[in-house]
């Protein structure tokens, strides 16, 4: 096989040699060889969260007929290194009475838990991290350790905003979580294997195909669980002082930038291996370097659609977001587990593409139907605490009755 | 199978080693000059007042309750996808019927006004 053809094998035999030609005994190879492996896709996201930034920057500001970044490098290309820079030398300043090992520990988690998704994706059929065969429990795992960070920074912080704040994100991460965990079900049902590598092999046609409704929740969702517009009540900048976050300064908060960037991303990424096929592709088996890139023009295609969304809708309200999870999206979810595998055992015996499309056919259905049921009872406007009717400050309001002597 | 997961054990490590090094490097870098009202809690300029651990409304409560109860259910229904391909209709009608009552449980909540926000 040449170089060409799969360039991420070429590269890890090479340096095994290399390392077996210093005199190293095959284990320390294998060991060396995974510090290095582990060490690479640890810094790689994380630098290519920069580029990122930018390429975030430049798209919403297109989106908002403006410019964007362009004064640093070419097309403003070394802005994000400036900002980094720029926020790496900031003071950190520690407010008085807060919790230390939380306080610290918190944006440190959030990037960690971000950075763990990246170990089990498989970017070409040769190229992944590892190849762990319950990889997507292992990112629904993970994920949860996000909401763990933001918990963490709620509880250290000392301080009311960041705690109110906490538990408005933690309630709509964790509620969105649900058709998430829902959804995901529906890939392993057919793939019949939580093995990511085996999950994208099994996509003849993509699942977005057969499961479309699915695949549109799951999405929907993951703009949620990165919270995003029009879900980003978790830090509404033009409403509350930014969140959870807001006795964070210099890198740590920072930090929590990064990761709330390379989720993004990392949710394209998890879109894309379950529903649109992985690195699947003509010729992708053979040579893997065309899986790779089909892989990140799925993802590529995944991210923008995020930021469009990001960058054109307006904000929900926290109870019609509530709603929209826990009645509308929940409910769905569960139906389509129930109709879903049903279809799919009464059409085992009949053709693929029959059976694809009756699986598509009754997913979109369940989403028209579910959908205008479930709309149809959510209330227009929150409910509301005490009344409406308050007293006027007129004269006979503040009239009092006549004292009759008996004590109360 | 067991290297798999020394896999995952070092990721994690040096997942967790970068940011706190980062962190680190920046703190070194970092001019250090708090004063009082600098390391003050930040309440937009009022004084604060009272504990931090603020009262919070029940609402909070309740969801992670829903969230508990569905997450269960979604981590007893991985194994039954898993096994899926191997079952007859009957497994399935059986997940059905799981599934429904789950269903119930939630038309329950919602009937109850327990899923909407205060």
């Amino acid at each position: 096989m040449s170089f060409w053809s799969d360039p991420f094998t070429a590269v890890q035999q090479w340096f095994n040699n290399l390392l077996a030609s210093i005199g190293l005994g095959p284990i320390g190879v294998q060991i060396v060889g995974m510090l290095v492996g582990v060490f690479i896709l640890a810094v790689g996201p994380m630098l290519f969260t920069i580029f990122l930034i930018w390429v975030e920057r430049k798209v919403i500001s297109h989106i908002q007929d403006r410019i964007g970044p362009n004064r640093v490098g070419p097309f403003g290309l070394f802005q994000p290194f400036a900002d980094m820079v720029k926020i790496g030398i900031k003071e950190h300043i520690t407010p008085r009475g807060t919790d230390w090992l939380p306080y610290n520990l918190s944006p440190i988690l959030a990037v960690a838990a971000v950075l763990l998704v990246w170990a089990v994706i498989p970017f070409t059929v040769t190229f992944f991290g590892v190849d762990l065969n319950v990889g997507l429990l292992f990112i629904i795992a993970v994920g949860t350790l996000g909401e763990l960070a933001i918990i963490l920074a709620g509880w250290g912080s000392n301080n009311k905003y960041a705690l109110l704040a906490m538990f408005r994100s933690v309630a709509q991460l964790i509620s969105y979580e649900i058709p998430m965990v829902l959804c995901a079900i529906v890939p392993v049902i057919l793939a019949g294997s939580l093995d990511l590598n085996d999950i994208v092999k099994a996509q003849t046609p993509w699942f977005i195909v057969t499961a479309p409704a699915t695949a549109v929740i799951f999405f929907i969702v993951s703009v949620a669980e990165i919270g995003r517009a029009p879900f980003d009540l978790t830090e509404a900048e033009s409403e509350l002082v930014s969140g959870f976050n807001i006795e964070y300064s210099g890198l740590k908060f920072g930090m929590f930038y990064v990761a709330e960037f390379l989720h993004t991303f990392t949710v394209a990424l998890i879109f894309a291996t379950l529903f649109l096929g992985g690195w699947r592709g003509p010729g992708a088996e053979q040579y893997p370097i065309l899986g790779f890139i089909y892989y990140f023009i799925k993802v590529g295609i995944t991210y923008f659609l995020l930021m469009l969304v990001d960058g054109t809708l307006p904000r929900l309200r926290i109870d019609q977001m509530m709603n929209l999870n826990w009645k509308v999206f929940t409910p769905i979810t569960l139906v389509v587990l129930v109709v879903f595998p049903l279809v799919d055992k009464l059409m085992a015996d009949t053709a693929t593409w029959l059976r694809v499309i009756a699986l598509a056919g009754s997913n979109m259905l369940i989403l028209f139907i579910g959908e205008r049921i479930t709309t149809s009872r959510l209330p227009r406007n929150p409910a509301e605490v005490g009344s409406r009717e308050r007293p006027v400050a007129r004269p006979e309001n503040f009239a009092t009755e006549p004292d009759t002597g008996v004590r109360r | 199978m067991l290297s798999h997961w020394l896999y995952i054990g070092v990721f994690v490590l040096v997942a967790l080693f970068l940011p706190a090094v980062a962190i680190s490097l920046a703190a070194i870098l970092a001019p250090k000059k708090p004063n009082k009202i600098k390391v003050s809690t930040y309440e937009c300029g009022m004084e604060t007042v009272g504990p931090s651990i603020a009262q919070f409304k029940v609402q909070y409560y309740v969801y992670p309750l829903f969230f508990l109860i569905f997450d269960v259910e979604a981590v007893l229904l991985f194994p039954w996808a898993v096994a899926y391909n191997q079952l007859a209709l009957y497994g399935v009608i059986e997940a059905m019927l799981f599934i429904l009552i789950l269903l119930g449980g939630l038309a329950y909540a919602w009937r109850k006004g327990a899923l909407d926000w205060r």
